[in-house]
Order: structure tokens, then C-alpha cells, then sequence
């Protein structure tokens, strides 16, 4: 068998059913054997782009996403979306194609060294040296992806070792790797004693990330909140893994977070942080951070427990193995839920004097976080929201409960701007059923807007609903409050027409800038067949608060 | 149980470590490493790399300061390279570790005499003689290896090439 024939029968055998990539010279085997392959693949109209609807995929489903892309600048194309996808602990496959083995090392034509260049944003790399090892790496590849924490691989082949003919024998069992051995199991005795230390804490907070959602873990992190009445945050990547609204839930965490999620960590004396990694993003001020907490730290990545702050008691296993443990021997400590009663009535008051708030226009203006409402409202708050990276992300993040995980997706690590159209795509190709919205930033949104012809050309029918305001938003927000209202390149000026962009892909384009009007126009769109962009233009200088300003603690919390 | 009770460990251990990596022996492996120091700004002392009794393995002996690196933290970070199939931080007490050193040092005739006796006195072979230098070789501790070149300084030190230390762990004694 052709040895391309091979990677096909290898992805077939990995349960793949859509790849998303682009051919070129160096991948033309592979898109050979494609032709006849029993999986779909989408056509993208940028690499980058199929990286992040690879994303896109994994994240709304949890399976691995596959991207694939030629040599050379095929290659370099993806890194960004590579890069996204190690920071945000994301299961994919990058297959690209590299030059022919006699001319690797020459500077040939489309020759990039793209292990060389992914290296440092890997979870791992191979660089196929023997045809032989094609069906061989492309399983390891999902192995190394989908196990531990998760997160990208890339499978580099160059063109002449796809075209070999090989015997292909259907692997079985785990691939041999033995310098890895991804943790599960949690120890037992640490997790006694973060039970333990639980029982004994006056003020807890649990502190959730996406690596609850990574983890599929949601059902059995939402029983151990449960379990008693501990106030319950996360953070934006987290988002879903807990209902909101709840009573236990106090928000999002960090910078954009509540006050009544960052005073309770400030003030907190036992934090239970569970696949989450103590960002700078919710950290703020290193020194300043939770001065009054100890820290249980679950964690399946060993390597991040004690990275940016000390864990007291580390537990190192898969969230879904070490919360059931976690809460069976909780309960069996029968601790006191009253003790717990003060602190509450603490958590209350910030709720309360600090709710989350903007001040809504009188007249027709479309705030930006109206429009956020507006959303909820309009998909029932189930719809699967992929954001670009800025304000309208952190708007979402607040205003857009989100009840469910795996319906938020959105680039918190790297914060790539330009993810949210391609990762809608990837969503939608992922889950035909489920209504799909781009919450976008026109800042972002030009980034891959190459994209919209992808949707089009697959009847894709994802919703992009743009939040124009006519700006670098987050930028020109921290030019005025830290920058003397000095604002530089942050004018999006009147180009594109948004409308027109649409049409010419062939999209419905609609437009509105009618308080009045909004919910129905989304209503309309949702409704449409197809691709269709909302353009929605909102205030143009709203800030998004609250804040704690980088760099300072979370008492500094502005607006 | 009172959380005031609870303690962390502490990140820095004061001290130098010598880690010894068992690594599979594929292209790329070193890049890897030398990646990920670089990338989480860590700063090697010293590093020898060479293949050990198994052909499909390497071995990777680096020396690190724990006073200013979190070992642990390195060690964890070190383990995610799917490359990387053992990490041993050597204990001092537990551990052979050894070093090879040549120098090439001013040796007129006046101070031949000198030079090649500190040679005899560190167990130092001399390999290469001209008219004005000798070259020798030392092998030993990082700290013999250190005394030898301060003996030697003072006489006009040309050139010094080190290996890096290589370690293997001490056999009990009824092994």
C-alpha cells in the first residue's frame, strides 16, 4: 500500500471523519489518497484557519481535530494555531508535508524546518524518516494528543516517503512510548488530606479550569461542589464545567472577573484548584495573590503544580478520577456546613454592592453588553459561542451564563485574535445540529476573515454576530486608562463594509444598530439557511470593567 | 488537622545538582532539551551527551545551580519531552561523577619543571609537548578539576577545553 494510503487508513482507524487543511506541492500524495478516503475533508482557505476549526472540533466534542497543510509556508501558517492549541491544552494533529528527503537541509523550494520552528509549541513533533513510520507516528500522534493533558502534535512527511509503498498493518493496543506515561490515578493519601483540609476550612473556594472540561469531568466536579456549600468560580476556560447561574457561583475569576470571585480568593483560607494553572490573567500581582490560602492544587500535568504558586497539598491524577475520590471522602468527614455561614454572608455583601453591571443607553445605542444579553436571549443560552480575543470575549465570558461544557470556546491562553470564525467552523462541521455563533470582534474578525468563503463553499452555517465597534477595543481601552488617552493604531477606520464582505462570500449579510431591533435581527439570522453575518454596531469607546489593572492585586479592582 | 499546618515545599535548593537523563536516541532530542531551557529560562552549567549500554538510548548528564533554578520544577518540565524516558537527580553522597579536562598552559623551561609536577600530583597526563606548552589531561571531580586550573593559571593558561561532568550512581556496597 501506498504509504499516504497508509495515513489515511491509520486516521480512518483513529475514528476520524472531517480533516480540515489545504494541499500544495509537498502534500499532494496525501490529498491523493484523500480522494479516495473515507473521512470528509474541508477545504480551508487559509492554514491557519484549519488549524483553528481543528480546534474548533476538538473543543466542542472533546475528540482529536486534524489539521493538514503543505510545506514551507503551508507549515509556518499554522503555528499560531499550533501555538493556540498547546496553550489551551487542546487534543489535535498537525500532518504537514515536507520536501522531498534528498533536498531537506537544501533551502528547496518550500522548504521550512517546521519541527525545528514548532518545537518550543508542541506537546510533541515526529519528523517521518521511514515511510514505514507513517501509520506508526500518526498513532502515537493521537495517543500523545488525547492522553494526560492534552494538547498538539505534529506528524512532519516528506513528500517522497507518502509516495513509498509499504505493508500497512492496522495497529493494536497503545503505542510504545516509554518516556511517557501520562498520570490518572490521583494518590489516595493526598487526596485524604486535601478532604481533610477541606472540612477544616472556614472560607474555601474552588477554583475551576479548563481542565475540568478537558477532562470531561463536569458532572463529577459539579457533585463535588456539592458536596457542601463552597462557593464555586472559574476561569474563562473553565466556563460551562459549572452552571451559572448558581447559588454557589460567583462568576469568572481574574481580570475581568467579579469582585465576588477575586475578594473570596483574596480572602479565602483553603483554595481547591482543579485543572486550572494560576495565570497571570488571575494571579495579577504574584505576591499579592490569595495572602491567606493555602492551596490544593489537582492538576494532571505534574509540571504545573508549583509553577506560579506553592501547593500545599499537590494531587497529580485526571480531575475525572481524583473529584469522585475527593468528594466520597469529604462526606465521610460529615464536616459542618455551618461553619461555612459567615462566609457566606461575606461573599453575599460583595454579591450584592457589586453585581456585575454596565450603565444601559436611553436611547437606540447598542451597548456592548446588551448585545451579549441580547444573545442569550435570542439562542436560549445553549448555543455553541466561539469569541475572538478582547473586549467582546471578556463581555461573553460575563454576560453569557454559560450552563453546560464545551459550549464556549474561545483562545484564553495565547488570546488569538482571529480564532473565533475558523473554530466556529470546526464546531459546526462537529456538531451539524447544534446552533453555532461567532461572538466577534471586527478587530479579530478580519484576522482569518478569508474563512467565510470556507463556510460558504461547505455550506457551513455558522452565525457571526460582530460586535462593531469600530476598534481595537481592548487596546484603545488600555491606551485611554494607562496610556494618557494617547491612542495609536486603534481605529478601524469605516473598512470593510461588513454587509457587502458577507454578500461577496455569498453569506446573508445584515446589519443593525437598533437597540430596538436587536433581538429579532438575531432571531432572523439564527433562522436563516446558511452562513449569515450580523453586524451589530455597538458604542464605540465602552470600557470593560471591572478590572484589576495587570500587574496588581485583586483589591485594585477598577470600575 | 489545621491548615495553619500545611506547608509547601520550598522551590530553590542551594545547592548544585547534577541530573542524569536516560533519553531515546532520536534526531532531535537534544534540540528538545536545549529548547526547553532556553524557553523556560533556565541556564545549564554543564552538559555532555553519549550513548550508554543500549544503542536506542542516550544518556544526558546536566549540571544545574539549585540556588537560583526550582529543580523540581525543571525536572517536571523535562518529563513532558515524550523523548525523555528517566530523570535522576544524583544525590551528592550516592554518586560517582567525573570530568575530563585538557590544558594547554605556558610551559618555558623555567616553570616545565613545576607544571609537570603538578601534573603528577593530580594524576594528570601530559598528551601534547612543544617548545613553550604542554598539554594535559585531568580527569576528576568538578572541584579537582577547578584546583588544577587555579594551580595552573598563574603560568599562563592558553587554552582549556572541559567536558561537563558525566555521573553514575555509587553500588551499595554488597551489591
Amino acid at each position: 500500500m501506498r504509504a499516504a494510503d497508509a495515513l489515511c487508513e491509520a486516521l480512518k482507524a483513529e475514528g476520524v471523519q472531517h480533516v480540515f487543511g489545504i494541499p500544495g506541492g509537498a502534500n499532494l500524495p496525501t490529498y491523493d489518497a484523500i480522494y479516495d478516503a473515507d473521512f470528509e475533508h474541508i477545504q480551508a482557505r487559509h492554514e491557519q484557519g484549519a488549524g483553528h476549526a481543528a480546534e474548533g472540533y476538538a473543543k466542542a466534542t472533546g475528540k482529536v481535530g486534524v489539521a493538514l497543510a503543505t510545506s514551507g509556508p503551508g507549515a509556518t501558517n499554522l503555528v499560531t494555531a499550533i501555538a493556540d492549541a498547546l496553550m489551551d491544552s487542546v487534543p489535535t494533529v498537525f500532518i504537514t508535508g515536507q520536501v522531498r528527503t534528498d533536498l531537506i537541509g537544501t533551502d528547496g523550494f518550500q522548504e521550512a524546518d517546521v519541527t525545528g520552528i514548532t518545537l518550543p509549541v508542541v506537546k510533541h513533533s515526529f519528523l517521518v524518516t521511514d515511510p514505514r513510520q507513517i501509520p506508526e507516528y500518526i498513532h502515537a500522534a493521537f495517543h500523545i494528543a488525547k492522553t494526560g493533558r492534552p494538547g498538539p502534535v505534529l506528524v512532519d512527511i516528506p513528500q517522497d516517503l507518502s509516495r513509498a509503498e509499504i505493508d500497512y498493518e492496522p495497529a493494536t493496543g497503545t503505542p510504545d512510548l516509554p518516556g511517557y506515561k501520562p498520570p490518572l490515578e490521583g494518590n489516595i493519601k493526598q487526596i485524604r488530606i486535601a478532604a481533610k483540609a477541606l472540612a477544616n476550612a472556614r472560607r474555601p473556594v474552588i477554583y475551576g479550569g479548563g481542565g475540568i472540561v478537558n477532562a470531561d469531568a463536569s458532572e463529577e466536579f459539579r457533585e463535588f461542589c456539592a458536596v457542601d456549600t463552597f462557593p464555586v468560580t472559574l476561569t474563562v476556560m473553565g466556563l460551562g464545567a459549572f452552571p451559572a447561574p448558581h447559588e454557589q457561583w460567583l462568576g469568572m475569576l481574574g481580570m475581568h472577573g467579579t469582585r465576588a470571585a477575586n475578594y473570596a480568593m483574596d480572602e479565602a483560607d483553603l483554595i481547591v484548584c482543579v485543572g486550572a494553572r494560576f495565570d497571570d490573567r488571575i494571579t495579577g500581582k504574584l505576591s499579592e495573590f490569595a495572602p491567606r490560602a493555602k492551596f490544593v492544587h489537582i492538576d494532571v500535568d505534574p509540571a504545573e503544580i508549583g509553577k506560579n504558586v506553592p501547593a500545599h497539598i499537590p494531587i497529580v491524577g485526571d480531575a475525572k478520577d481524583v473529584l469522585p475520590k475527593l468528594t466520597r471522602e469529604y462526606s465521610a468527614l460529615k464536616a459542618d456546613t455551618d461553619r461555612l455561614s459567615d462566609w457566606w454572608q461575606k461573599i453575599r455583601a460583595w454579591q450584592t454592592e457589586y453585581p456585575l453591571r454596565y450603565e444601559d443607553s436611553t436611547d437606540a445605542e447598542i451597548k456592548p453588553q446588551f448585545m451579549v444579553e441580547a444573545m442569550y436571549e435570542a439562542t436560549g443560552g445553549d448555543a455553541i459561542i466561539t469569541s475572538d480575543v478582547g473586549q467582546h470575549q471578556m463581555w461573553a465570558a460575563q454576560y453569557y451564563h454559560f450552563a453546560r461544557p464545551r459550549r464556549w470556546l474561545n483562545s484564553g491562553g495565547l488570546g488569538t485574535m482571529g480564532f473565533g470564525l475558523p473554530a466556529a467552523i470546526g464546531a459546526k462541521v462537529a456538531c451539524p445540529d447544534d446552533t453555532v455563533v461567532c461572538l466577534a470582534g471586527d478587530g479579530s474578525l478580519i484576522m482569518n476573515s478569508q474563512e467565510m468563503a470556507t463556510a460558504a463553499h461547505h455550506n457551513i452555517a455558522v452565525k457571526v454576530f460582530l460586535m462593531n465597534n469600530g476598534h481595537f477595543g481592548m487596546v484603545r481601552q488600555w491606551q485611554e486608562l494607562f496610556w494618557e488617552e494617547r491612542y495609536q493604531s486603534v481605529e478601524m477606520g469605516d473598512s470593510p463594509d461588513w454587509v457587502k464582505l458577507a454578500e461577496a462570500y455569498g453569506w446573508t449579510g445584515m446589519r443593525c444598530a437598533d437597540k430596538g431591533e436587536l433581538r429579532e435581527s438575531m432571531r432572523t439570522a439564527l433562522e436563516a439557511d446558511g452562513p449569515v453575518l450580523l453586524d451589530v454596531r455597538v458604542t464605540p469607546n465602552e470600557n470593560c470593567y471591572p478590572m484589576i489593572p495587570a500587574g496588581h492585586a485583586a483589591r485594585d479592582m477598577v470600575g | 488537622m489545621k491548615l495553619e499546618d500545611l506547608e509547601a515545599g520550598s522551590a530553590l535548593t542551594g545547592r548544585k545538582h547534577i541530573l542524569s537523563l536516560t533519553v531515546e536516541n532520536r534526531p532531535g532530542v537534544l534540540a528538545r532539551i536545549a529548547g526547553l531551557f532556553s524557553r523556560r529560562g533556565f541556564n545549564i552549567d554543564t552538559l555532555a551527551v553519549g550513548p550508554t549500554e543500549d544503542p536506542d538510548v542516550s544518556r544526558v548528564t546536566l549540571t544545574l545551580d539549585g540556588a537560583v533554578h526550582p529543580i523540581d520544577q525543571v525536572t517536571k518540565q523535562l518529563h513532558k519531552l515524550v523523548n525523555v524516558i528517566k530523570i535522576r537527580d544524583m544525590e551528592p553522597d550516592g554518586t560517582v561523577a567525573r570530568e575530563m579536562a585538557l590544558f594547554r598552559v605556558n610551559a618555558a623551561v623555567e616553570n616545565r619543571a613545576e607544571i609537570m609536577q603538578f601534573a603528577e600530583i593530580f594524576g594528570a597526563d601530559i598528551v601534547d609537548v612543544s617548545r613553550r606548552t604542554l598539554t594535559i589531561e585531568v580527569t576528576g571531580t568538578q572541584d579537582k578539576i577547578d584546583s588544577f586550573e587555579r594551580m595552573v593559571r598563574p603560568h599562563g593558561l592558553i587554552e582549556m577545553a572541559r567536558t561537563g561532568e558525566v555521573a553514575i550512581t555509587k553500588s551499595r556496597p554488597d551489591s
